[in-house]
């Protein structure tokens, strides 16, 4: 079954939402579009999409739109809307499996963020805790940001806020035995 | 110095990788506060990092696994887990929750680790200690300094409250057990609406802009209830709301933790010297009040 939108006809595929239903264990058929998670999402005014029309593109199979919208990347995680859904639909577990399966499929289209998720991974794989002097900079480097936050970096290095290099771990082969049998 | 208030308060303590460094004042608060009240705190060894919001973003998997690591060290010291950090918090509970429910990712972690998980023992933050093992009243009964005429507004954020089928030590829409505690040592608490919209804390590095949107609007309202300070118990919400701040640097809102308040209420030494971290200066406001 095909869709038509501004850009011209999309395939909707219809077995996207069951997917994301199984994946999350979310009930995203209950939704009932009564928009109570998009009218209390503090970071909606950035969105391409709100909340509640994320559910619906899913439950509709609007796949492609859905995997390359701001909104997942966007969305800060605050869980508001899922305390708030009169309808317990998990919205927290549906963003989860959609950014998921994003980043798998390389479709994110907020680059920074899913950049500082790698960063932040790989640097608790390489050191077993996060060293955040590090991954301020690889993520500066990677994001090609280098002078925007320089003066805030220099004042909290000052303030002995950031520290120089990582710490010594010594069960680092235990985590890095998660992040292998993790990506199975 | 006096006796502590309780005795037999033992926890297996997980910092956190934030408060050893961005939020190194709020871990040095942590350690003093919890000696000053008799909580007893023994660091988990060789803990590693949560996941955050990066682990459950990537892999159910991975983020269960990776929180769990740090559930097993601890069952095996026999004690549940002190943390002060909201979002290691909610990834320790969160992991525990659905290793409590599914008997393949517990033998996953059993293996990987080598010993036999139970997911029994649970996670605690340490407001929720503070205020409902050791009491307001005994903490009132040790206040030296009465914080007085030091206005606030008690920021919650998200994490502490949200979601309530993973933490419910609180309201989830109108929580009271910090305003309760800050009155406690003497504070004016001003009631406010924002005390648990989120901040953006999570896009503070990558989405700058949004972040400091969102912080814009938090300070506004924190201002209009007339507060000169707020009080936070997350450390990414106090980087977050310290960085993304806009405006001169004399007018911007100071920013406490919450142990550093009790500290200075406390009379603890040092606790002058955790505020020397903020990037938002709070000592030309305490001075102002003789604190």
């Amino acid at each position: 079954m095909q869709y038509i939108n501004k850009e011209g006809r999309t395939e909707l595929d219809r077995r996207f939402g069951e997917q994301v239903k199984e994946e999350s264990g979310a009930e995203i058929d209950r939704c009932y579009q009564c928009l109570t998670c998009s009218l209390g999402c503090p970071s909606a005014f950035a969105m391409d999409y709100l909340p509640h029309q994320i559910v619906r593109m899913v439950q509709m199979g609007l796949r492609q739109e859905v995997l390359t919208s701001s909104t997942i990347w966007v969305c800060a995680d605050c869980q508001t809307c899922a305390t708030r859904c009169p309808n317990e639909v998990d919205l927290v577990g549906i963003m989860d499996v959609l950014r998921e399966t994003s980043l798998r499929e390389g479709l994110a289209k907020e680059r920074a963020v899913a950049d500082f998720h790698r960063i932040f991974l790989g640097n608790i794989e390489q050191w077993g805790r996060q060293h955040e002097l590090s991954l301020i900079i690889k993520l500066k480097l990677k994001t090609r940001d280098l002078f925007t936050d320089l003066p805030l970096g220099i004042k909290m290095l000052k303030k002995g806020k950031l520290k120089l290099l990582p710490e010594r771990f010594k069960e680092i082969k235990n985590v890095r035995d998660i992040f292998r049998r993790a990506e199975k | 110095m006096s006796q502590p208030i309780a005795t037999g308060l033992k926890y297996a303590y997980y910092p956190g990788c934030s408060l050893e460094a961005t939020a190194k004042e709020y871990g040095q608060s942590v350690r003093a506060v919890c000696s000053h009240l008799g909580i007893e705190l023994t660091e988990i060894p060789d803990w590693s990092c949560c996941g955050a919001s990066s682990g459950h973003s990537t892999s159910r998997k991975l983020a269960c696994t990776l929180a769990g690591r740090n559930l097993a060290l601890a069952e095996e010291m026999g004690m549940d887990i002190a943390v002060a950090c909201p979002a290691c918090y909610i990834r320790l509970r969160n992991a525990h929750h659905e290793m409590q429910n599914d008997d393949r990712l517990r033998e996953e972690l059993s293996s990987v680790m080598s010993l036999s998980y139970q997911a029994e023992h649970g996670t605690r933050h340490l407001l929720d200690i503070i205020v409902n093992e050791i009491g307001l009243e005994n903490l009132k009964s040790k206040v030296v300094k009465p914080l007085k005429g030091l206005k606030l507004a008690a920021y919650y954020g998200c994490y502490l409250v949200r979601p309530p089928e993973l933490v419910a030590f609180d309201d989830p829409e109108n929580p009271r057990c910090l305003d309760d505690l800050l009155s406690a040592l003497g504070a004016e608490v001003r009631d406010w609406s924002g005390k648990v919209d989120c901040c953006g804390g999570s896009l503070s590095l990558s989405k700058r802009d949004i972040a400091s949107q969102m912080v814009g609007g938090l300070i506004e309202m924190a201002r209009q209830a007339g507060a000169e300070a707020m009080v936070a118990a997350c450390p990414l919400c106090h980087a977050n709301l310290e960085m993304r701040q806009t405006g001169a640097d004399g007018k911007k809102l100071p920013v406490f933790y919450f142990t550093e308040l009790i500290g200075l209420a406390l009379g603890i030494a040092e606790a002058r010297s955790w505020l020397k971290r903020h990037l938002i200066s709070p000592s030309g406001l305490l001075t102002s009040l003789g604190l």
